[in-house]
């Protein structure tokens, strides 16, 4: 558990950054830092790998007094990303993603087998391990300032504005890959942001910052049914609060029950189920129900020779959203994308629903009469 | 000899003394080599002191400004009043020239690295000694590279001029055509090669400047 203690950081000239802030992060909890700029949620954030030394306060981790620990340790134990990114443009991919293992001076079969471990985890092919970040685009290049902060299998992670300085779709799906990387690994992620959008799809807990101060710390749920105060409700916005309503719903409750196609069947057989179940995608899964792609009609006309099969002209690169997600991420995400559906599955990638634009006029209808009303 | 042209003169020239003309162009190249890595092994660890600590770098950098504005006969004069004639005069001279571009290169190639990387490298645990071997250093190294070729070029400038005090080098078979009656072959028996060696020493560096440019090397890889 990291454990901040009256922490404060007070500038020459007797400007307060950070004043008096009290939090606790459990162990693989992800903590948003919100605030408008000069609220302190950067210097707080920096006094936690000791980049910025504070004027007063503790921030402990597990009972140890991260203040007494050599500063230079601390940071190698702690993964750290930066919204600039900053990968070494002298360096490989690889050099740059095993940079703090090799501070630690880590065998390099050690290290090679951790950048190949490291890239599977991101979906970049093997070969970008050998080019230089230049090479790469600004999201490929962040996935790996991301790993970077991975690579000595820090604990913790803090991130500064990671995703400010990105397209909205690829700050999406870093948002996606990054929560995603959390759960899987049990990080405990500080994150930084200006954004509420990104705080409420990312956070477990969001600390929201004015003036150095501490004004509300809580789940975004709590914050957005019982904002603290008027700096609060203003912060987050009105639009926000009403859409807490609907919000309340799960992928669970409205999904249907999708039309679905086993691998090894072939294309005519894939237009008899369209034209039965009257719908022009159908999902594609294995023998065990787990969702592998997606043919629409489009795919199947131009293959009509009588010889592929579904697994020949499916989509594999399909988005899916787990169950339990809330209903309004997913309709943000099919307006987003311009998707016509999202399908739901199981941790385990079973197909067990599908959300539809449909659901987006349930939600629009929702808002403006009520649920009442549509009952 | 009358009879030939200044041409034919100088070919003739550098036939007779051949042995002489190649030994007097080591010396000349060495001279002005032993300046420049006296002044690299002062100068660099100069500039990267004044990227550190900013507040002294420009004091230090008026100061070799300055001693670069004397005139290099000016400053031969004044060191031989002090150190005698002969060759490490003149190494001293080429050594006070090339601190210049050696310390101000190291400098702006330090400063002008984005400080992110610095930000970045120290916050995933790099000491200040790492920060400079593993960032600092190797991304200004072709900078550093440029102000070395500079102050070897302008070395071999200096170098010639140094034969007026017994250095030895081309800049003696130069003097000597000087005082000849006819002598322009024997000035242009000098005067090519030191030209020759500047020229080639300038493309050299640039190579190996260029090789050393972190960026350049990347669009090479991508070709």
């Amino acid at each position: 558990m990291l454990k901040i203690e009256h922490l404060s950081k007070v500038y020459r000239g007797g400007k307060k950054a950070v004043d008096d802030m009290n939090i606790e992060i459990e162990k693989g909890e992800f903590v948003v830092f919100i605030g408008t700029s000069g609220s302190g949620k950067t210097t707080a954030l920096r006094m936690i790998n000791r980049m910025i030394e504070p004027t007063s306060g503790v921030i402990s981790l597990d009972g140890e007094n991260l203040m007494k620990k050599n500063p230079v340790a601390l940071r190698r134990s702690i993964g750290y990303v930066i919204q600039q990114i900053g990968l070494m443009p002298h360096m490989t991919i690889r050099e740059n993603i095993t940079l703090v293992p090799k501070l630690l001076k880590w065998s390099k079969d050690k290290k090679d087998d951790k950048a190949n471990q490291l890239i599977n985890l991101v979906d970049l092919p093997h070969n970008y391990l050998d080019l230089y970040p230049s090479q790469l685009s600004g999201g490929q290049q962040q996935r790996i300032g991301v790993l970077r902060a991975l690579a000595a299998d820090q604990d913790i992670i803090l991130m500064d504005e990671p995703f400010g300085a990105l397209d909205p779709i690829t700050r999406d799906t870093l948002q996606d890959l990054m929560k995603d990387l959390q759960q899987r690994l049990g990080k405990t992620v500080v994150f930084v942001t200006h954004d509420m959008d990104e705080a409420i799809k990312l956070a477990d807990r969001i600390c929201i910052m004015h003036n150095g101060q501490v004004v509300q710390y809580d789940t975004p749920d709590n914050i957005l049914a019982a904002p603290a105060n008027e700096f609060v409700r203003e912060f987050i916005g009105s639009h926000r609060l009403i859409q807490t309503k609907p919000s309340a719903k799960l992928v669970d409750d409205v999904m249907i029950k999708p039309a679905t196609i086993s691998l090894e069947r072939d294309l005519e057989e894939a237009i008899l189920v369209m034209v039965k179940k009257r719908v022009d995608t159908l999902f594609v899964v294995d023998s065990k129900e787990r969702l592998k792609g997606m043919v629409t009609i489009e795919d199947i006309t131009p293959n009509r020779d009588g010889q592929s099969t579904v697994s020949d002209v499916m989509h594999k690169d399909i988005y899916a959203v787990h169950t339990g997600t809330k209903l309004q991420d997913s309709v943000r995400r099919i307006l987003r994308r311009n998707l016509s559906n999202i399908p739901v599955i199981d941790h385990e990638q079973h197909l067990v629903g599908l959300v539809t634009r449909a659901n987006i006029v349930d939600i629009v209808y929702d808002t403006i009469w009520g649920e009442e009303v549509a009952e | 000899m009358k009879d030939m042209n200044t041409f034919e003169q100088f070919f003739y020239y550098l036939s007779e003394n051949g042995v002489y003309v190649l030994s007097q162009f080591f010396q000349h190249f060495l001279t002005s080599i032993y300046g420049v890595l006296l002044a690299a092994l002062i100068g660099i660890p100069i500039g990267i002191l004044i990227a550190k600590y900013y507040k002294i770098s420009n004091i230090v950098i008026s100061i070799a400004n300055i001693i670069q504005t004397i005139p290099a006969l000016a400053m031969l004069a004044i060191l031989m009043l002090g150190m005698g004639l002969g060759r490490p005069t003149v190494i001293v001279a080429v050594f006070l020239y090339s601190l210049l571009p050696i310390i101000k290169n190291t400098y702006t190639g330090i400063m002008n690295i984005n400080r992110d990387l610095i930000d970045a490298g120290k916050g995933m645990g790099m000491t200040r000694s790492q920060v400079l071997r593993m960032i600092e250093l190797p991304l200004s190294l072709s900078v550093i590279i440029g102000g070395i070729r500079i102050a070897l070029v302008v070395a071999i400038g200096v170098t010639a001029i140094g034969a007026f005090i017994g250095a030895g080098g081309l800049g003696d078979i130069i003097i000597r055509g000087t005082n000849a009656t006819n002598g322009t072959a024997i000035i242009l028996a000098g005067a090519i090669p030191t030209a020759l060696m500047a020229v080639l020493a300038d493309i050299v560096l640039s190579l190996i400047e260029r090789k050393l440019d972190p960026m350049k090397r990347q669009q090479k890889r991508t070709a």
